[in-house]
């Protein structure tokens, strides 16, 4: 028999057992193997992921304080309640607000730093592990520093100020009409790094020979950089676009950090609400319903980037599973 | 056709290519944006570093400039008080116990989702697929209940088997293909020598997968070291606090001390900078990997 044929068949699964077994004790061998290595893994990731999400849904339609028993069923109106809550609201659209927000500032900055870094000069190798330290920094450690930064008496404002712009100074987080302005920043600050080694990745695999047919052909850097690079990182923009909306959505430790969700919840996410509801005011199953709905939003809106913008690179596996074929 | 600058060189043809093909210096422009992008980049942490080692009547003074005379207390403050050490420790347990369930019960799980034929094999492949699209923040309030109904809130496991169980997905998407790259002729080698499948495991796989095991063991140590909303619900004990819970505490207890919290907040970065440093390629390619699938 020709393994390459069977594909990822192994040797074992094609040959009589290798000392000899009858066949089917060797497949109830087989099933044992499988069990003792996947067991492991899977007990974890059942109680500890999948249970708990399970949880959180049936815990969203009682009326329950996490002590006691959970006997107050009320429906849907943990959901009812959320969906007609202000503050709910607001948290949904600075979320949304952020998921715009981070591609339309991060994706132009992030694609310049990733040509510039892309090109030949002493110090690139430096540059590329500088630019990634923000992202590396826990959000909690960076968060404390910027928050200190940004308080009135911080160095944020004296810096404005020193450089003659002391016109601009404000309480970056306390004035409830600037705050999410600011932790746009701040975000900008720690998230640009991942862009930037992602596109960094999605550059190498841009053959040479395209720059050198249009450098021949007369083109300048930047008409190749437009015509031909960044077209071509296409399939690295969505895959960053796809991991930047998600993290939008779960956005939590820097807000909680940086203000807590306020002033006045301006800055309020899904996330920071819900830990407010289910820890502070332990309102276990309004804030599982607060939950089961932040899920939602993102399964949803993933499943639509899935389909609409990133299905045209699914073809790509195609060519690559040919040519492991190929290469065996 | 002048100012076309030669792409990153991979490999020696690369390499080789660039000798022959070096063109003029490089605008001066990419140096001015470099050094803007990093000195964006590196300004809130030096400022940080060095605003440890002055005083709150210099902050107050003028909040942005250079140390002077040079304060020590504030680090030495911080290194003598025993809780930061405290914090420290915490974290190292955590992530270490973390990391190794995570790369142990990965690379079990990703050998037959890789090497065996069975039916449902995909099925449950895509069981731990569907896991990186469960945030921690929906199970949040279950896995606080639950922590606690296995009276494991206020331990290093309680902490650590949720953060692991969340790490698994991309542990097993990253491990698996590279599991499936091996070729099928090791295999067949060692079936001809005798090996059982659990044989080839251990004295094949688990040797030629240390690379992939490494880049997902630092991902998930560099997770757990950063984690802040499970230690948060379930650590109040300030004995067992890690360095992120630390460091919040410390910035709300002494608000009033801004030097004293950048020195303390300073020192937390520097693990993380160090660990980032020596692993900085394997965490870089861990995620292009995680990129990629």
């Amino acid at each position: 028999m020709n393994p390459g044929a069977t594909g990822q068949a192994t040797a074992w699964s094609v040959a009589p057992g290798p000392r000899g077994r009858g066949a089917s004790s060797n497949a109830w061998r087989k099933r044992l193997e499988i069990f003792f290595f996947v067991a492991p893994a899977l007990l974890l990731f059942a109680t500890f992921v999948l249970l708990p999400v399970v949880q959180a849904a049936r815990y969203s339609v009682f009326r329950w304080n996490g002590l006691g028993p959970m006997d107050n069923f009320i429906g849907f109106q943990n959901y009812v309640m959320a969906l007609g809550d202000t503050v709910f609201q607001r948290s949904v659209t600075n979320n949304l607000t952020i998921a715009v927000l981070s591609i339309a500032i991060q994706l132009p900055i992030g694609v310049l730093i990733a040509l510039l870094l892309n090109r030949k000069f002493p110090g690139q190798t430096a540059m590329r592990v500088i630019v990634f330290v923000p992202y590396v920094l826990a959000e909690v450690v960076a968060g404390v520093i910027w928050k200190l930064l940004l308080q009135p008496s911080g160095g944020v404002n004296a810096f404005l100020e020193a450089i003659g712009l002391g016109g601009v100074t404000q309480s970056w987080l306390a004035n409830s009409s600037v705050a999410l302005w600011t932790v746009m920043g701040v975000l900008t600050w720690k998230y640009c790094g991942l862009a930037i080694v992602l596109l960094l990745a999605g550059l190498q695999g841009v053959p040479e020979e395209l720059h050198e047919a249009a450098s021949i052909d007369g083109a300048s850097w930047w008409q190749t950089q437009r015509k031909i690079t960044i077209p071509l990182l296409g399939p690295t923009i969505r895959t960053w676009m796809f991991l930047s909306m998600i993290g939008s959505l779960q956005l939590f430790d820097m807000v909680w950090i940086l203000t807590k969700g306020g002033p006045d919840n301006a800055t309020s996410t899904m996330a920071t609400y819900l830990i407010r509801q289910g820890t502070e005011r332990s309102q276990y199953g309004y804030s599982s319903a607060v939950a089961i709905i932040l899920f939602v939003i993102s399964f949803v809106i993933a499943g639509l980037f899935q389909k609409l913008v990133m299905n045209r690179d699914s073809g790509d596996d195609k060519p690559k599973q040919r040519r492991k074929k190929v290469s065996r | 056709m002048t100012s076309v600058v030669a792409p990153p060189s991979r490999g020696s043809r690369g390499a080789a290519r660039s000798g022959s093909q070096r063109r003029r210096s490089v605008s001066p422009w990419v140096y001015v944006a470099s050094v803007l992008v990093a000195g964006i980049t590196l300004a809130p942490v030096v400022y940080a570093v060095l605003s440890g080692f002055r005083s709150n009547g210099q902050l107050g003074a003028n909040p942005v400039g250079l140390p002077n005379p040079w304060i020590f207390t504030n680090y030495t403050g911080v290194l003598t008080s025993g809780s930061f050490w405290q914090y420290a420790l915490n974290s190292v347990i955590i992530a270490g116990v973390t990391t190794a369930i995570v790369v142990v019960a990965g690379v079990m799980a990703a050998y037959p989702l890789a090497r065996y034929r069975f039916k449902g094999r995909q099925a449950l492949f895509n069981v731990f697929v569907i896991g990186l699209m469960f945030p921690l923040t929906v199970a949040i309030i279950p896995l606080f209940l639950m922590v606690r109904d296995l009276q494991l809130t206020n331990t290093y496991w309680g902490v650590a088997l949720p953060q692991a169980a969340f790490a698994l997905p991309m542990t097993i998407v990253i491990l698996r293909p590279f599991l499936m790259a091996l070729p099928n002729e090791l295999e067949e080698a060692a079936m001809l020598d005798g090996a059982s499948r659990i044989g080839f495991f251990w004295r094949i796989l688990i040797p030629l997968s240390g690379p992939g095991m490494v880049t997902t063991g630092v991902l998930a140590f560099v997770g757990s070291w950063n984690g802040y909303l499970l230690p948060l619900l379930l650590l109040n004990d300030p004995k067992l606090k890690t360095l992120p819970l630390g460091v919040a505490d410390f910035s709300t207890q002494y608000s009033a001390d801004t030097a004293g919290v950048l020195a303390f907040t300073s020192l937390a970065v520097i693990p993380a900078l160090v660990f980032f440093l020596t692993m900085q390629k394997r965490i870089v390619s861990g995620l292009q990997g995680a990129v990629k699938g």
